[in-house]
């Protein structure tokens, strides 16, 4: 028998340095080149921001005094006020409408639900722009349905608030429909075995399901109002708002400490929202088990009538705002001649030269979404299936959860303050298109991040480890393994960036040049000179070449399934 | 280190912030065996294995591999095969392309590949299985994949990291013994890690008992199963009876009210002592016999388990803890056991085995 004599007396050992095979010394080098890069175009132009607002003019440490001056002028305060005051607003009427149709999507039997699924989510495939410009048309000064208001006039708060709900609605859908489908069926089913009583099953299983959905919407609703810019610039009137006062202070007065103030209040609320959502995604995670049995309805002739009729009339408000858009760029001039023209296309856009902006908007999208898909899965397969250096991959992982705290506005203008200093080397990034590119990814970087490393974190977590044995380098690996299997991820993180890149217009407003103009801007600058029919004829280039792209999109992924089911087919046993 | 080590650890050592994971382990593996890490979740098992593997690196401590010290190396540059509870096949890669995964990466020729990928696959008795996709094999079938591509190169080690832990309980026998003959035909040095205890004394050369951290017994499944030596080892390989007892005069010891002789000499009177006896190393009789360390009994509990029955005895002596015997379903049937029948129970010596 040997027993192990040697464990009695611990041996002094020597501590052991591990030798790194170049390989890893290669991943290591790519994931601090992965974090040096999130920090010079995220960190840094935030910094910038912070250093501005305690600075006067001419670059003197200044302390708080032009806070204290904000604070001073009414005008400026009412902003605050207003601006929370409208969110507050979106949020307590949009959250509850989502959750609502979401209901009705999971927890009923009624008819062309698939439809009303797709009809909800449209309003992410335009520029929040185009929802201020449809309202104006059919509530405006000439608006067709201008007398229901009775009196009340839809440029500010009314026309900002309707136009909010229109664009946040699907992003609220989507946290509560995700909600509800992971809860648990057989909780259910042993309600019923109890025989619990509907009301009683919805407040004691469906509610305290969804609580943290809820909130987390809630949340994505608050924020997106806070940092909203189109939406207020357009049909805001004279009713002012911190983002459009952002945009005052840059371009109009030129003041760019005083914007990097009212940046860094416009950021308060909004971060706060954004820690509050972090935690509740977290708990929404750990509330499901791998076991949960999906819910199935069952018809039930009343509830399922009361549920479409509701859905209806939701869909049709979504309906009416982007064909009121679509239907105003093919007729002669709202609302004196309706008759059927590409006048606004031909003159409106391509004789006036606009039509290069929108062209420029699909190279930008097409950019960001090749450019940042690469650099986001990449980034996130180092940081989940490479090892060594702890503290650099804990600061990537807080670099990539800011991007969704900070509003495009705020990122623009530390884009401007960062990359225009006369200092910085690389100032000759300003005013190009890879300016907007790099702007537009780290906007988008935090959804895109999480579903890349969800997608990784998918993968068993040993193919590194059995590679390392066979003696095979893990890029190797990376590229016939991990990037195959990811795909439909790697795509769908494509299709995202594609489709947002489209549309933004708040994180790019102050570093588009004449040149790389955006079509979303060009709305703007359109809508600006009274050109409503060229601005919606312009959205709806954007709506239709988003829309081809999420078709594309999902007929590739379906093709890709098919393709390849032979092996993505859950395990037939065992 | 003699001539027939192929693997020895030396004061390896692994704390994981606060927790210390392993403590000074001091190990020597056998050329061409098949050693088993055996010990509960948390015993450190895992972890060791990895730091064979170079998948963790100990805070200090020695590994020498055939004569090679490979204590800093990275994984990549150490030479093993490793199979995971968790098969880790690349799904999107056919079975073939599988096995193959290390052989391409060394410039084989195609055609040397092919067939080293057609004998692998005929070792594991999957001939036909090459063309497939991981998915379309059963647990059992992929395990035996994972196997044949970790063996594909021809490792000098081979690790398995509960390999069977995964499978249902008919596959899991199955596999062990093809794991078990396919080792001892290649004559591959194999290193284990289980928290079952059947799979280790049924398939091992050796068995190391680990807890906590530490190594409580190395030894054969016999010696491990026989003559544990340590109140851990007793207790997590197979069943044991513990009787608290109080040395007596030289070579016996009270239990309770009754006094035992016992295999021991020169224990002071007073000591407090455990032992420790299998349930299959008690004899149950009716008709009372008067031999040595027999004391009288009622059986409390039958429990019918198949072949063998667990049969619940309390002892008459006062302050005796119940016991449990193993007996064939036959003598249970032929004695006409039931419970309440009084009984003598026969606690061997020589069985007795006083732990801690």
């Amino acid at each position: 028998m040997a027993t192990a004599a040697a464990t009695i007396a611990p041996p002094p050992a020597p501590a052991v340095q591990r030798v790194h095979h170049w390989q890893e010394r290669v991943a290591q080098g790519l994931l601090v080149a992965c974090c040096a890069a999130l920090a010079l175009f995220l960190f840094a132009p935030l910094f910038m921001i912070l250093v501005k607002s305690v600075q006067d003019k001419d670059g003197a440490f200044v302390g708080l005094l032009q806070f204290r001056q904000y604070f001073e002028t009414a005008a400026l305060r009412q902003s605050i006020l207003n601006t929370l005051g409208i969110s507050f607003a979106v949020t307590a009427i949009t959250v509850p409408l989502a959750f609502t149709y979401a209901y009705a999507l999971t927890r009923s039997c009624m008819p062309g639900r698939p439809w009303f699924r797709v009809i909800a989510l449209t309003p992410i495939l335009a520029p929040s722009l185009m929802a201020a410009i449809s309202f104006i048309q059919w509530f405006g000064t000439q608006g067709l349905l201008k007398g229901l208001l009775g009196g009340a006039s839809i440029y500010g708060p009314l026309g900002i608030i309707l136009s909010s709900i229109y664009a946040t609605f699907p992003h609220a859908l989507m946290i509560v429909l995700t909600a509800l489908l992971l809860s648990d069926g057989r909780l259910y089913e042993a309600a019923e075995s109890l025989r619990t009583p509907t009301w009683r099953k919805f407040f004691t299983i469906t509610l305290p399901g969804a609580k943290f959905g809820l909130v987390s919407a809630a949340m994505v609703v608050f924020s997106y109002t806070v940092s909203d810019f189109g939406i207020p610039k357009v049909i805001g009137g004279n009713f002012n708002v911190l983002a459009v006062d952002i945009f005052k202070q840059v371009i109009g007065q030129q003041n760019f400490n005083k914007g990097a103030v009212v940046s860094l209040i416009l950021l308060a609320p909004v971060f706060v929202a954004f820690i509050v959502d972090w935690i509740m995604q977290g708990r929404l995670q750990s509330q499901f088990s791998a076991r949960a049995v999906p819910y199935s309805p069952r018809p039930k002739r009343w509830f399922d009538m009361t549920m479409l009729a509701f859905c209806t009339i939701v869909a049709l408000f979504m309906l009416a705002v982007l064909g009121m858009a679509v239907y105003t760029s093919f007729i002669k001039l709202w609302p004196y001649d309706k008759s059927f023209s590409l006048r606004h296309y031909q003159f409106g856009l391509i004789d006036a030269g606009v039509i290069s902006s929108f062209f420029n908007s699909i190279r930008m999208a097409a950019m960001t979404a090749l450019f940042g898909t690469m650099f986001i899965f990449g980034c996130a397969y180092l940081l989940e299936k490479t090892s060594g250096m702890k503290g650099v991959r804990a600061l990537i992982r807080l670099l990539a959860a800011i991007p969704m705290g900070v509003p495009g506005m705020v990122l623009g203008l530390g884009y401007i303050l960062f990359f225009n200093h006369p200092d910085n080397p690389l100032n000759g990034l300003y005013h190009t298109m890879a300016i907007l590119v790099l702007a537009t990814v780290t906007h988008y970087y935090t959804s895109s991040h999480l579903t890349a490393v969800t997608a990784l974190k998918a993968l068993d977590n040993e193919f590194e480890a059995v590679s390392a044995s066979l003696k095979v380098p893990f890029y190797k690996t990376f590229f016939r393994v991990t990037v195959p299997v990811c795909l439909p991820a790697i795509l769908d993180i494509g299709r995202y960036l594609f489709v947002n890149a489209m549309v933004t217009i708040s994180a790019v407003v102050f570093l588009y040049a004449p040149q790389t103009q955006l079509a979303s801007v060009a709305i703007l600058n359109l809508d600006d000179a009274g050109e409503i029919g060229a601005a919606a004829a312009m959205a709806t280039l954007i709506v239709a070449a988003s829309s081809l792209v999420c078709i594309v999109y999902a007929a590739v992924t379906r093709l890709l399934l098919t393709r390849t089911q032979a092996w993505r087919k859950p395990s037939a046993a065992g | 280190m003699t001539a027939s080590t192929y693997l020895r650890l030396e004061g390896i050592h692994k704390r994981f912030g606060k927790f210390e994971a392993l403590k000074s382990i001091a190990l020597d593996v056998t050329r061409d065996e098949l050693m088993v890490f055996l010990g509960p979740s948390g015993c450190g098992k895992t972890t060791l294995l990895r730091i064979i593997a170079g998948l963790e690196t100990q805070d200090a401590g020695m590994i020498v591999q055939d004569g090679r010290n490979i204590s800093a190396l990275p994984a990549i540059d150490r030479d093993y095969g490793i199979v995971f509870q968790s098969y880790a096949l690349f799904p999107n890669l056919t079975i073939a392309d599988n096995v193959a995964y290390g052989l391409v990466n060394r410039r084989a020729g195609r055609a040397v590949i092919k067939s080293r990928v057609h004998e692998l696959l005929a070792l594991v008795g999957l001939p036909e299985a090459g063309p497939k996709y991981p998915s379309q094999l059963s647990g059992g079938q992929q395990q035996r994949i994972a196997l044949a591509r970790a063996l594909a190169p021809a490792p000098g080690l081979l690790l398995l990291d509960e390999p069977l832990s995964a499978l249902d309980a008919l596959e899991r026998v199955r596999l062990r013994g093809e794991i078990r003959a396919l080792q001892q035909r290649l004559g591959v040095t194999t290193i284990m890690v289980t928290h079952d205890q059947e799979e280790a004394l049924s398939m091992a050369d050796r068995i190391v008992v680990m807890n906590a951290g530490r190594i409580e017994q190395v030894g054969t499944p016999r010696e491990i199963y026989e003559v544990p030596a340590t109140p851990f080892a007793a207790d997590f390989v197979g069943k044991v009876n513990v009787l608290p007892a109080i040395a007596e005069a030289d070579g016996t010891c009270r239990v309770g009210g009754t006094v035992l002789a016992i295999d021991r000499r020169g224990l002071p009177s007073g000591t407090a002592l455990k032992l420790y006896l299998r349930p299959e190393d008690i004899s149950l009789s009716v008709n009372g016999a008067a031999d040595s360390n027999t004391v009288p009994a009622k059986v409390s509990k039958i429990e019918f388990l198949g072949a063998f029955c667990m049969v619940g005895v309390h002892l008459d002596a006062p302050g005796a803890p119940p016991l449990v015997v193993n007996m064939p379903r036959h003598t249970v049937t032929a004695a006409r056991l039931c419970p309440g029948a009084a009984v003598s129970v026969c606690l061997p010596a020589a069985s007795l085995r006083i732990l801690g």
